[in-house]
Formats: structure tokens, sequence, C-alpha cells
């Protein structure tokens, strides 16, 4: 399967990408609770992406046993403000903007890999693996 | 499609039903918060009853709405259940670290209005009694001192 490009600049883009990620999970064969777990990130992650940097993209890459191990990678990219301190972002609770605080640290119980690069005024980008 | 998506709202004697049978978007969730809250003035339901049986994802944000309607509910003098939460969703959720504040939690629609009856009261047998004793209870709570 092909990688998929998502463009994010609007709250509606969010539903657009969850809903493309349930999808292609479904059809790598992850069961229905994996599915539920990729949305879910996919949304909380998409969401980072429009609220603090206004614009970015979401690409989902499918990874076939030839390569390795197959899972989902997604991976989210924006050239916003970026995370002056990623440690604080981490913790469950912490928030700059108006949510929980529970969508990075969230996020990372939901998936195998959780990776994030952050500079600030320069962007941010987080990768997530799901093992199938 | 952006804020397109119409979630209907039913009244079933005091109760409004909220079934959410398709992914929603933020401004629909948003719409949705403030359609139930001026559907609670409106018609004077004491209840809420959200039926999300068919959702497929709960995320922080749609969760933190929830427990914003239940709370938002009460201080209207009315009471909210969801019903019919998907296992993966529920899993999902307390990995994502959400509580859903304030939200009562069933199993299905026929759990979440017995709920709603015997619990907290709402009859809708008595809707037209009832509302009018509510009005009086209300002018009754303007007068005290």
């Amino acid at each position: 399967m092909q990688s998929r490009s998502i463009a994010l600049e609007s709250e509606h883009d969010i539903a657009v990408a969850r809903g493309e990620v349930r999808s292609l999970a479904a059809g790598l064969g992850f069961r229905i609770i994996d599915q539920t777990r990729l949305a879910t990130v996919c949304s909380e992650l998409a969401r980072n992406v429009v609220k603090y940097a206004k614009r970015g993209r979401m690409i989902a890459q499918p990874l076939d046993a030839a390569q390795g191990r197959p899972g989902l990678r997604l991976i989210f990219e924006d050239t916003g403000p970026g995370i002056p301190d990623i440690g604080a972002a981490m913790r469950d609770g912490f928030s700059t903007g108006r949510g929980l605080g529970k969508g990075l640290p969230g996020s990372k119980r939901l998936v195998d890999v959780f990776e994030i690069e952050s500079k600030v005024g320069v962007g941010t980008r987080v990768t997530v693996v799901r093992w199938l | 499609m952006d804020g397109q998506q119409r979630i209907p709202i039913l009244k079933v004697g005091r109760v409004l039903i909220v079934p959410i049978q398709v992914d929603m978007d933020d401004q629909t969730v948003i719409h949705l918060q403030e359609r139930i809250l001026s559907e609670l003035e409106r018609t004077g339901a004491r209840g809420v009853l959200i039926d999300i049986s068919l959702l497929e994802m709960v995320d922080s944000f749609i969760g933190r709405v929830l427990s914003d309607i239940a709370a938002m509910a009460r201080i209207m003098d009315a009471r909210t259940v969801v019903v019919g939460m998907q296992p993966a969703v529920a899993i999902t959720l307390v990995e994502l670290g959400l509580e859903l504040r304030g939200v009562d939690t069933v199993l299905n629609v026929d759990e979440g209005i017995r709920l709603l009856r015997s619990e907290f009261g709402i009859d809708e047998d008595e809707e037209d009694a009832d509302f009018a004793g509510g009005a009086g209870a209300f002018a009754e709570q303007v007068n005290r001192p």
C-alpha cells in the first residue's frame, strides 16, 4: 500500500485524517481496538497541528512485512511555533491551550513507537507507529 | 461539509434523546452542545440521553465536550447519561487517561432511560403536571429571600 499525505489546515481536516487512518488500518488487518487507538491518536495529534501551527500535514505510511514488521506509521509535521519544553508537554495534565493536557502523553500510551522532534520557531514532527 | 452535519435531538417525554450516528467534526460537536442546551431551555426537559453506540472514537476533545454538556445541563437542572459506548472506545479512553468527569455511562438506551427515571426521578408520564410544577418551583425559588 502507498503512503498517503493529508493536509491539516482546518478542524474539518482532523475528521478527514482520522477517517483515512481508520480505513487504512482496517485495510492492513488491524483489529477494531487498534483501529480505534490509531484513529484516536490521529485525532489528538492532527488537532495539535491545527490548533498550535494552524497548518501542517499527516503522512500515513503502511509498513509491510518485507520492510521488517507490518504496521502503520503516522507522521504529523508542521512549521509552527514549536514546543519549547517537550518534557513538560509530555507530562499528563500539562497544557498551554484549553485542552486537558492529555493529548501527547495519552497518545503515547496508544502506540508502540512515539517520537517527537521540535524546534522553537521551526516546527514540530511527531512520528508514531503501531505494529500489526 | 463544515458544520453541516446535523445530529437529531428528539424529545421523548421529559428526556432529550441525542443519537450520534456519524463521526463528528469539531464544529458539529460544538454546535451540538449549544443545541442541546437551547433545547433544554426551550422544552423544559430534565434529562439528556446521548447515544454514542455508533461513535467509533472519542478523543480528548469530544470527551471534554461530553463532560461540559453534563455539567452545563446539571446547572440547568437536567441530568445527562451517555449510553452504548463501544468496548474499543472505552479501552482507548482509559488508555488516553480520560475520565468523562461528571458523566454517567450505561450500556444501552433502556438502561439510560431507566437511570434517568429511577435515580434522577424523571418521569415522562407526568410531563405536563411536572412542567407546571417546575414552573411553580422556579417562581418559589425566585421569591425566596
